[in-house]
């Protein structure tokens, strides 16, 4: 048996990559190294859908930038992810910064960004009452919005799945051959065959690469960390703040969060280890600095968690998109930084195109269903759905995290779902049981404890994220 | 909808002992709602003794304090539903949960009284940098998992702070062979009890390192080690102390949060330090008819003045629902003086003829100091103490003769003398 085309990583761009192929008759497999979607920048990012007014004019991340914002809003009602059209405002703090902002707003216009406009102080004022008084004016992009980026993932997995494309977790690639136009793909777990290859493995995708010969993927790995401060905070802002931009990126942002929290950082740290997602006391501190200075009332006293993203910054600024010059079946999709997030519906269609195109005689898949079921969530419905809900399942009755109030019943969706949770942070990503303010200290357990009984095996089987990530030991004495 | 003189929300230590109580002093219809599976709350897991010694005058483990309340609770006509949370409590008293059973349950309460407890402080609140392997938990976590469900969180311990929840799983990871390599504490004393300390650390020979923080935690899967460091005076890590310790656990117990959310929907008052209701001497909040108690309103060293602050609250929401309650009430707030930290009633009804105690904690260790109760600027009693410490609650009484002579205009205030 030989794909057609085997994506290898299921980030954000392998998973709407992946659906978008299921929108033809081809045999799709999407390959994750890890136990889960979504465990690589997809899960640790800043969740913004950017306006477009970032990358210089005829880059593929000015076009696909604005075609993916576009694109957001009905790719998220399809796959019933929380998406929110918040707007974002880039902030300046002195007249020399207001020339940036003028700046950003031509280059917006170049790039075909819609809704802008230049505020002053007042203006800012009165619609961010809480920024610092020190601010000078603002650049507004009102098509700028926030989406949940793992849960992007996660649905557009499911959907495709559902939609016919086998998901591969834990599928390690360690080795590429290529024989009679078919790729050998092989992993610890074995090996597949296919004759397309989607290289969308993120931090990694410059190593994959290499497996094939091709070494003109050059990323910088640039590691950003955050803060997320609890939702009585959540509404401190409600659009997305930037400071103006340093040739690091976009610098310290503060912006809600489409679950309702309040989300700080990225820093921004070229770093050796593409592994190493660790937090450190310097990045703490400057995401401190530099977010009271947009908003004086920050605090990371209301801090719930904080976390590392890796991003893999391309060392010629644009993504990398397209065939292989080394194999012309092998398709790059690298170095996708921000605004990758944002871009990720049309870099999905462009690879799609690239491979229907090169494929030559593709069939559409006349069963194709773009949208995802409704998943039920308890914290949403009203009154009326929630009596229906538990009266058709009564583990829709049972609240397990109380934080988010999460139900049993969605736990066991999460798990049972087309490539459904297995750890403990895969029921968290679908489902928020454990991200609330007490962080799973109450629903932790309870979580093993259903995880166990939906996979049939012992709690201590059960791990926190894969792999060597086992939470308990043996019985006790 | 159902209707209900008292709805009791948490079937913990509070809820149970203030809905016997309002039984007692004649309310009709009571219910008690409880998010676990049984009665009991916290109780459950804590299986360790040292209960009850003041309230039974004996030393019971968590679940014989616990089963002594449920046994009582099965006697009377108390309605009691397990497995059932609540998610509302609107400003008309009407409360919303849900079970698996019954699905939705709208219930209509005379009175309310709040007893859901208190949560652990998790990692996330503390800026610990380091990766997020699997293995750190809160110490509460670790004691469900060692206790209730037989299985083992960690063979080689770290754990961080001296709250008495790290004091007992010190000792009880040790019983079970694990090995706790050393309890970290960044204040310059304990936040625990000094009998928990003895029994828990000193008898199994667990170093506490006092102004010590944990600043990092290392591995990528499963927890490997975590580095830790002294910290200055204003409670910052020392470059110069920071130290590697192998581990593949770490456990904290670094406070304990009142779980007031639903408190705070109601829109009642809050108290800054105790993050609990601000609450009159019956222990009925700012929002009439409802009323708190337990780890809910501040949180407690030991489960037995749980027990007598329900008892209070219960009575109180009895008196309420009876119309035995004073409507004309005339407060005066109770001041924290030096070395004080909190006081809870934070107000008291003059018009209130029995004495009423004040319970308080303070913000250090003292030793041979006076606690001072100064009424109207005059000093009511001087209670010496041989040590005062911020892991113990203490209380002072204010006689009913002194508080029949008070006006509006008067004052209390509770303050530390060295």
């Amino acid at each position: 048996m030989c794909y057609d085309v085997a994506i290898i990583g299921a980030g954000v761009i392998g998973a709407l990559t992946a659906r978008e192929l299921s929108k033809y008759n081809l045999k799709t497999v999407l390959l994750e190294a890890t136990n889960d979607v979504a465990m690589g920048a997809s899960k640790a990012n800043s969740g913004i859908v950017h306006a477009g007014f970032d990358a210089k004019p005829g880059t593929l991340k000015a076009k696909l930038n604005v075609k993916g914002c576009e694109m957001m809003q009905k790719v998220c009602r399809d796959l019933s992810v929380p998406y929110k059209k918040n707007g974002s405002l880039v902030v300046a703090f002195s007249e020399e910064e207001m020339k940036t902002v003028q700046e950003l707003y031509e280059r917006g216009l170049a790039n075909g960004v819609p809704d802008m406009k230049v505020l002053n102080k007042d203006e800012l004022k009165a619609m961010e009452p809480n920024l610092s008084d020190d601010v000078f004016g603002a650049l507004d992009a009102e098509s700028a919005g926030i989406v949940c980026p793992y849960e992007l993932t996660i649905a557009a997995t499911e959907n495709a799945v559902t939609n016919g494309v086998e998901f591969r977790r834990n599928f390690k690639v360690e080795s590429i051959a290529f024989e009679d136009g078919v790729f050998s793909v092989k992993s610890a777990e074995g090996e597949i065959k296919t004759k397309y290859i989607v290289d969308a493995a993120g931090a990694h995708s410059d190593d994959i690469a290499k497996m094939i010969g091709d070494d003109c993927v050059e990323l910088i790995i640039r590691r950003g960390e955050y803060f997320i401060l609890d939702k009585a905070v959540g509404n401190m802002v409600s659009h997305t703040i930037f400071q103006c931009p340093t040739k690091m990126g976009k610098g310290i942002l503060v912006s809600p969060t489409v679950d309702g929290n309040l989300l700080i950082g990225p820093t921004a740290e070229d770093i050796d280890d593409k592994h190493n997602t660790a937090t450190t006391a310097d990045g703490f501190n400057t995401i401190k600095t530099y977010s009271v200075k947009s908003c004086p009332a920050v605090s990371t006293r209301n801090a719930i968690t904080s976390f590392t993203g890796l991003r893999a910054h391309p060392v010629n600024d644009d993504f990398i998109l397209g065939p292989s010059k080394v194999n012309s079946q092998f398709i790059h999709a690298s170095g996708i930084e921000s605004p990758g997030l944002t871009s990720a519906p049309a870099i999905a269609e462009y690879l799609t195109d690239i491979i229907t195109s090169a494929i030559g005689e593709v069939k559409k898949n006349d069963e194709f269903n773009g949208k995802r079921e409704d998943v039920f969530r308890f914290r949403h419905a009203t009154d009326e759905e929630k009596m229906t809900a538990i009266a058709k399942n009564p583990a829709y009755g049972r609240i397990v995290c109380r934080c988010e109030t999460i139900t049993e019943g969605e736990i066991i969706d999460a798990i049972n779902a087309p490539a459904g949770a297995r750890d403990v942070d895969g029921v968290k990503r679908r489902t928020r049981a454990g991200m609330g303010r007490c962080q799973g200290g109450f629903c932790g357990s309870k979580v093993v404890e259903i995880l166990a009984r939906e996979l049939g095996c012992e709690i201590n089987d059960i791990t926190k994220f894969g792999n060597g990530s086992n939470i308990l030991f043996d019985k006790t004495k | 909808m159902l209707n209900y003189d008292l709805v009791v929300v948490g079937g913990g230590p509070a809820g149970m002992a203030a809905a016997l109580k309002a039984k007692e002093c004649g309310v009709d219809s009571i219910i008690v709602l409880e998010r676990a599976e049984a009665l009991g709350g916290i109780l459950e897991q804590c299986i360790h003794t040292g209960f009850g010694l003041h309230y039974f005058g004996e030393e019971l483990s968590g679940p014989e304090y616990a089963a002594k309340f449920i046994e009582q609770v099965e006697k009377t006509d108390i309605t009691v539903k397990t497995d059932t949370m609540v998610l509302d409590i609107d400003g008309n008293n009407l409360v919303t949960a849900v079970n698996k059973a019954d699905g939705l349950l709208k219930i209509q309460a005379k009175a309310i009284v709040l007893a859901m407890g208190c949560r652990e402080r998790p990692r996330g609140a503390l800026e610990i940098s380091g990766t997020r392997a699997s293995g750190i938990m809160t110490a509460g976590t670790a004691q469900k998992y060692v206790n209730l469900d037989g299985y083992m969180p960690g063979k080689k311990v770290v754990i961080l702070g001296s709250g008495d929840i790290g004091l007992i799983m010190a000792r009880r990871m040790t019983l079970e062979g694990a090995e706790v390599k050393v309890v970290c504490e960044l204040m310059p004393y304990s936040g625990g009890l000094t009998r928990n300390i003895v029994q828990c650390l000193d008898d199994f020979g667990i170093p506490l390192k006092l102004s010590t923080t944990v600043v990092e935690t290392h591995g990528k899967d499963r927890l490997e080690g975590v580095t830790i460091a002294q910290v200055d005076e204003k409670l910052q890590p020392i470059e110069s102390t920071k130290e590697y310790i192998e581990c593949d656990t770490l456990m904290l117990s670094v406070g304990l949060i009142p779980e007031n959310e639903l408190t705070k929907n109601v829109g009642i008052g809050i108290d800054r330090i105790t993050n609990g209701a601000v609450v009159d001497e019956m222990r009925q909040t700012d929002h009439k008819g409802i009323f708190a108690c337990g780890n809910v309103l501040h949180v407690h060293d030991l489960v037995d003045y749980v027990t007598l602050e329900a008892q209070i609250a219960g009575k109180g929401a009895a008196d309420y629902i009876l119309g035995k309650c004073d409507n004309e009430p005339c407060y005066v707030n109770t001041t924290t003086g030096n070395g004080v930290r909190y006081l809870v009633p934070q107000k008291v009804n003059i018009n209130n003829k029995e004495a009423v105690k004040l319970y308080f904690r303070v913000g250090r260790i003292y030793k041979n100091a006076k606690v001072i109760l100064e009424c109207d600027g005059k000093i009511i009693s001087s209670k010496k103490k041989v040590k005062l410490a911020p892991g113990e609650m203490e209380d002072v009484v204010i006689p009913a003769d002194v508080l029949a002579g008070m006006t509006p205009e008067s004052s209390i205030v509770v303050r530390v003398e060295e």
